[in-house]
């Protein structure tokens, strides 16, 4: 799993707490669109711009505040890769936390509320 | 551009994606500016629901960095809706504006949207020379305000400044003013014509003299000689190069829905409101035609010295009547920063150093206001 960055951006490093449930959503404040396998992911703030490879990338398109993230490990990664649950999990709270710190993932442990929007979901 | 930009444009272009577009949503303005190429006129934009369609047609096509312009945007009542939906929509919007209608609470409003940057057009750091490139007394005090404003609320804001014979001594102020206020600037010395296709104001370009003072200098240039050298032959690899992204990775949209390949290449490829977006940037004969052309194509450039190293704008050439045509705006560049004339250039001097086959002298008897048009002591044929 993982994740290219154009610079690195200093943030306060969000610790997940094991055993419990987390959520993951999407920042509001990021632009983002899908480009082949991967997807590019612009922060607004000091425009630095991400791809997320393919793995990433369906982490980050699940994280709809709702799901928690050991289902979506369970549902959408280990059911495309042959890897066991404990060690996506370890990886998929470690990618979280780097996105996290760079302001493109939301971490919460409650369900996060979908901001106000009059528009469907873009690719 | 970053690497990592260069590589997702790269990818962008064996994909067949348009990553980036520029959509003007008026060409109403505010200011007059007398280099402008547009004809400020509204003959029928797009209304909201028009633009919120396109724009969702464009996401699902993949246009990833949007580009909001005009005209002015914020002469659009509609524009924080266009800018909300469009981020919804997870564009990276750039956005181009005077900045003059722009105050505390419509930057904090730009900020809270998480617009990526704002391109300010300024002309001159002296307001009598600024104002009247715009015919707008108090624009720029209102702009620099402005500006003032967005990089309060952290925005990044980016000076742009196009030179012609007004403003040409002044860019070096302009980007001390730009420091000041914490901005990047960029530099156009290239006066376009009217989008109609009326060359008229191209005499406001500055001439070569001044061209050449700006190509030297090294707070600009870095090393003025290694900018200024003679460039390299054409190889193989540029040969086969690509113009530049027009219709390749990047379009435009007007006001009305026409589709170009660029904001300087007004070659109508088909209009929005009548076909899908997506159709038309994969369908259009026109963008294939456009898609098509390799420097190795230019009859003109191909053998010219400046081949490898020429801006050719496609678009430009395009206006001057042939897109596999040179540019002349670029070769006069090419010429100031080198001295050596272009191939397009020396068939120039030729042609108007070729004996005329007739020549009609003005009699000064009859040289008076009725000919003042005319603009010349002699026509030849």
């Amino acid at each position: 799993m993982g994740f290219n960055q154009q610079s690195t951006i200093s943030n306060s490093c969000v610790k997940l707490k094991m055993n419990k449930r987390i959520y993951l959503a999407r920042s509001p404040r990021i632009a983002a669109r899908r480009l082949g396998e991967e997807m590019l992911v612009m922060s607004g703030q000091g425009s630095t711009l991400f791809t997320l490879n393919p793995t990433a990338t369906i982490l980050w398109q699940a994280a709809d505040g709702a799901t928690p993230l050991d289902e979506i490990v369970e549902s959408r990664i280990c059911s495309e890769f042959a890897v066991q649950p404990e060690e996506a999990m370890r990886d998929a709270e470690a990618l979280a936390e780097d996105l996290a710190k760079h302001g493109i993932l939301l971490i919460s442990e409650q369900p996060i509320p979908k901001p106000a929007t009059s528009v469907q979901e873009s690719r | 551009m970053s690497a990592l930009m260069q590589q997702m444009s790269d990818r962008a272009l064996r994909l067949g994606v348009p990553l980036s577009v520029q959509l003007d949503l008026t060409y109403r303005c505010n200011e007059k500016c007398v280099h402008c190429y547009l004809d400020h006129e509204d003959h029928g934009e797009m209304t909201t629901a028009e633009i919120k369609h396109l724009l969702r047609e464009m996401a699902e096509a993949g246009v990833f960095i949007l580009t909001l312009s005009g005209g002015e945007i914020f002469m659009r009542k509609d524009f924080f809706e266009i800018l909300e939906y469009a981020r919804e929509l997870t564009f990276c919007i750039k956005l181009k504006t005077n900045a003059v209608l722009i105050r505390e609470a419509q930057a904090a409003r730009i900020r809270d949207l998480g617009v990526e940057s704002i391109q300010v057009s300024i002309y001159s750091h002296r307001p009598e020379v600024h104002d009247a490139i715009t015919k707008v007394p108090g624009s720029l005090r209102k702009s620099i305000d402005a500006i003032r404003f967005l990089k309060s609320q952290g925005l990044k804001v980016v000076i742009a400044n196009v030179l012609m014979t007004e403003n040409m001594h002044d860019y070096q102020s302009v980007r001390a003013l730009a420091d000041e206020l914490g901005t990047e600037c960029t530099l156009d010395p290239t006066v376009t014509p009217m989008m109609d296709g009326d060359r008229s104001i191209l005499d406001l370009n500055a001439g070569e003299s001044a061209l050449r003072n700006l190509f030297r200098d090294e707070a600009l240039v870095g090393d003025a000689d290694e900018f200024c050298a003679l460039p390299a032959a054409p190889d193989e690899d540029s040969m086969d190069g690509l113009p530049c992204s027009a219709g390749h990775t990047a379009c435009y949209v007007s006001p009305y829905g026409e589709f170009y390949p660029c904001v300087q290449f007004p070659l109508s490829c088909g209009n929005v409101r009548e076909q899908r977006f997506i159709d038309i940037w994969r369908d259009s004969e026109q963008l294939k035609e456009v898609r098509a052309v390799r420097l190795r194509d230019l009859s003109s450039c191909s053998q010219c010295a400046h081949g490898s190293s020429c801006t050719r704008c496609p678009g430009l050439a395009f206006l001057e009547g042939n897109m596999r045509g040179p540019s002349t705006a670029d070769c006069e560049k090419s010429f100031a920063r080198t001295g050596i004339p272009s191939k397009n250039l020396l068939a120039k001097k030729e042609k108007v150093s070729a004996p005329r086959l007739v020549q009609i002298q003005l009699v000064p008897a009859i040289t008076g206001s009725r000919l003042s048009g005319m603009g010349g002591a002699s026509v030849g044929a």
